[in-house]
């Protein structure tokens, strides 16, 4: 665990963040939760130091843990016992419960400085056992991530899949304020919405944003200069350069997972097609070539190739092909939509996570998951204006954008389709959120 | 985006009775054709207010057809089908008199904004727009405008002219706008 130093380099980080808070914060409100979940007592955390923390850290964990619906944590009313450390712990009081876990903590001062430091303590109920304890030291302004660090030691002792509760969203705001005019931002927050920052802001489209595997830089798209163009930002000192200049369509920027290249779509040649560009030589590959539409390139997690949806065959369709193959070496991946769009792989490399609409008659836009061995297919949302779904980095929870009463708004749904919840905003259409990579 | 008007005015000539009699005497479908879709309305506010006749006309009395030309140079925005990529047939007279004028005026320049309703993904609606404005810089150029002159951009779903998910909405937001550069 390498926490004290990923907390320093967040802190250093912060010295130079061109960004600042967002006006309106976003927080989580959970639309359905899971039929089956695993209970869990999370006491609040004992806290020696004068004043009020600014964080109820093991709210914060409560919230992380329900949020992703495999939890169901324990009302602190029904308490029979606050213990904040292992002495303190008597298995019978969370036993009769009918508890599966427990988890303790305290935070205190270190003395002689401005840091604090938060100990915690995860218990096996029913085999009376610590799973997991550690010290974990930050500055008061970082109580949110150590609370999201103890989330994912939690979540991965229960679960065995790492947790994804320190990482970070990507989206677009567009703000209208009058018929003429639209507010563009593009805005960086927690995974739950929280601590929204501005990255960048535009009276023209800003669309398209894409994280760098390290998490040190996005790529999007904007119309600043009244044309669609393809720029890279560094997100914390917010230093940004134009990537593409390219005559008509520049858009749909991905990087690779092994961060040395960036897929993006250019109509330079005609119409829209995948090209590739390697961020060191910059030396720019066309990897389809068709006269109908080729966009929304993915990677598969090798680097290697690279899904995309296709026109060719008169309807939109996800095809993959290799980096390397001939243009005509294109292998089709869905059959039984109308229009299959915006695919991409799930980590497993198997499950391809898609926009669907099933039929012409019917012009709905639901996100699925599809099997490219058993061909099945799950629905995993059933409203009509369902898209641009972006994965968690453990792959276990899925964000989109959907409309809810006529507005812009980022829904999430756990891979089975069990659980979801939803970042409503105070204003704006929020669209195109992007789940990052893990950043520690 | 500016949205400078696409002619320079010469006054006196739109006598709107005058308009009238031609628009319902005219056996073409141009005008309603034109300004199609469920949604559209009368007064769209992209379309401009001022117009001049083509060089060589310099007396007060217009032809019928450069009426025609007039009135077809007013309309800017194209509306198009759900799907569709392609411009309405009944789009194409008024579209002739956009690529004349283009023709005789080689110092004009144009941008065609290419546009889609929301439905569909973000990246395919992108593409479709562009390719919107294509079926349209392609006709342009067929009948006599210089590549040259003409700039084309898809917004995509970025920038509807009707906010909301009703069909009427939709059907404005469909469109190519014609922008003067």
């Amino acid at each position: 665990m390498n926490l004290r130093k990923s907390l320093t380099i967040i802190l250093v980080g912060s010295l130079y963040l061109m960004s600042f808070s967002a006006s309106a914060e976003l927080s989580i409100q959970i639309t359905q939760g899971s039929d089956n979940p695993i209970p869990i007592a999370v006491v609040p955390f004992s806290w020696q130091g004068n004043g009020v923390l600014s964080e109820d850290i093991s709210q914060i964990v409560m919230n992380d843990l329900e949020q992703v619906g495999e939890f169901s944590p324990l009302s602190r009313s029904n308490m029979l016992s606050m213990p904040s450390e292992e002495q303190q712990v008597f298995y019978r009081d969370w036993r009769i419960l009918a508890q599966d876990y427990l988890l303790v903590g305290k935070i205190d001062r270190t003395p002689g400085s401005q840091l604090v430091q938060v100990q915690y303590e995860f218990f096996d109920i029913n085999r009376e056992i610590k799973l997991a304890g550690e010290v974990l030291t930050g500055s008061v302004t970082q109580l949110r991530d150590i609370a999201h660090e103890i989330s994912n030691v939690v979540f991965e002792q229960v679960t065995g899949t790492r947790g994804a509760f320190t990482s970070e969203i990507l989206y677009v705001v567009a703000d209208y304020i009058s018929p003429e005019r639209t507010n563009f931002r593009l805005e960086k927050a927690d995974y739950d919405g929280q601590r929204a920052q501005i990255l960048l802001e535009s009276v023209e489209p800003i669309m398209s944003p894409s994280w760098s595997p390290t998490g040190r830089d996005v790529a999007y798209v904007s119309f600043e200069t009244d044309l669609p163009r393809i720029y890279i930002q560094n997100i914390a000192t917010g230093e940004r350069s134009q990537i593409t200049n390219y005559p008509n369509l520049n858009s749909s920027p991905e990087f690779s997972p092994d961060g040395t290249k960036l897929a993006m779509v250019l109509s330079k040649d005609g119409s829209p097609d995948i090209y590739v560009q390697d961020l060191t030589t910059n030396q720019l590959t066309r990897i389809t070539d068709h006269p109908l539409i080729d966009t929304e390139p993915s990677w598969t997690a090798d680097s290697k190739s690279i899904v995309f949806m296709s026109e060719r065959t008169g309807q939109p369709q996800i095809y993959q092909i290799a980096l390397g193959a001939s243009s005509f070496e294109v292998e089709r991946l869905t059959y039984d939509c109308f229009q299959c769009l915006n695919g991409m792989f799930l980590p497993d490399g198997v499950n391809l996570v898609h926009v669907r609409r099933e039929t012409r008659q019917d012009p709905n836009y639901q996100i699925a998951v599809l099997n490219i061995e058993t061909l099945r297919v799950i629905p995993l949302t059933n409203t009509s204006l369902d898209e641009s779904p972006s994965i968690a980095p453990n792959g276990s929870m899925i964000m989109y954008a959907t409309k809810f009463n006529g507005r812009g708004v980022l829904d999430a749904v756990s891979i089975d389709g069990a659980v979801r919840f939803r970042l409503p905003s105070a204003q704006g259409d929020v669209r195109e959120p992007a789940w990052s990579p893990f950043l520690n | 985006m500016t949205k400078q008007s696409i002619q320079t005015i010469k006054m006196g000539l739109m006598a709107i009775s005058l308009f009238a009699l031609v628009a319902c005497s005219s056996t073409s479908d141009t005008e309603e054709g034109g300004m199609g879709g469920e949604g559209s309305s009368g007064s769209d506010s992209s379309n401009n207010g001022s117009a001049r006749t083509n060089a060589g006309s310099t007396s007060g009395q217009l032809t019928q057809e450069e009426i025609r030309a007039e009135n077809a140079l007013r309309q800017t925005v194209f509306y198009f089908d759900f799907d569709i990529a392609e411009f309405k047939p009944a789009d194409r007279e008024t579209l002739s008199f956009h690529a004349r004028n283009l023709a005789a005026n080689s110092s004009e320049r144009i941008r065609l904004e290419g546009h889609a309703d929301e439905r569909g993904t973000r990246e395919y609606n992108l593409a479709l727009g562009e390719r919107r404005a294509n079926s349209i810089l392609n006709y342009l150029i067929v009948n006599g405008a210089s590549r040259s002159q003409i700039e084309v951009v898809s917004y995509g779903e970025e920038q509807p002219a009707q906010a909301g998910q009703s069909d009427s909405a939709y059907s404005r937001n469909r469109r190519v706008e014609v922008v003067a550069r």
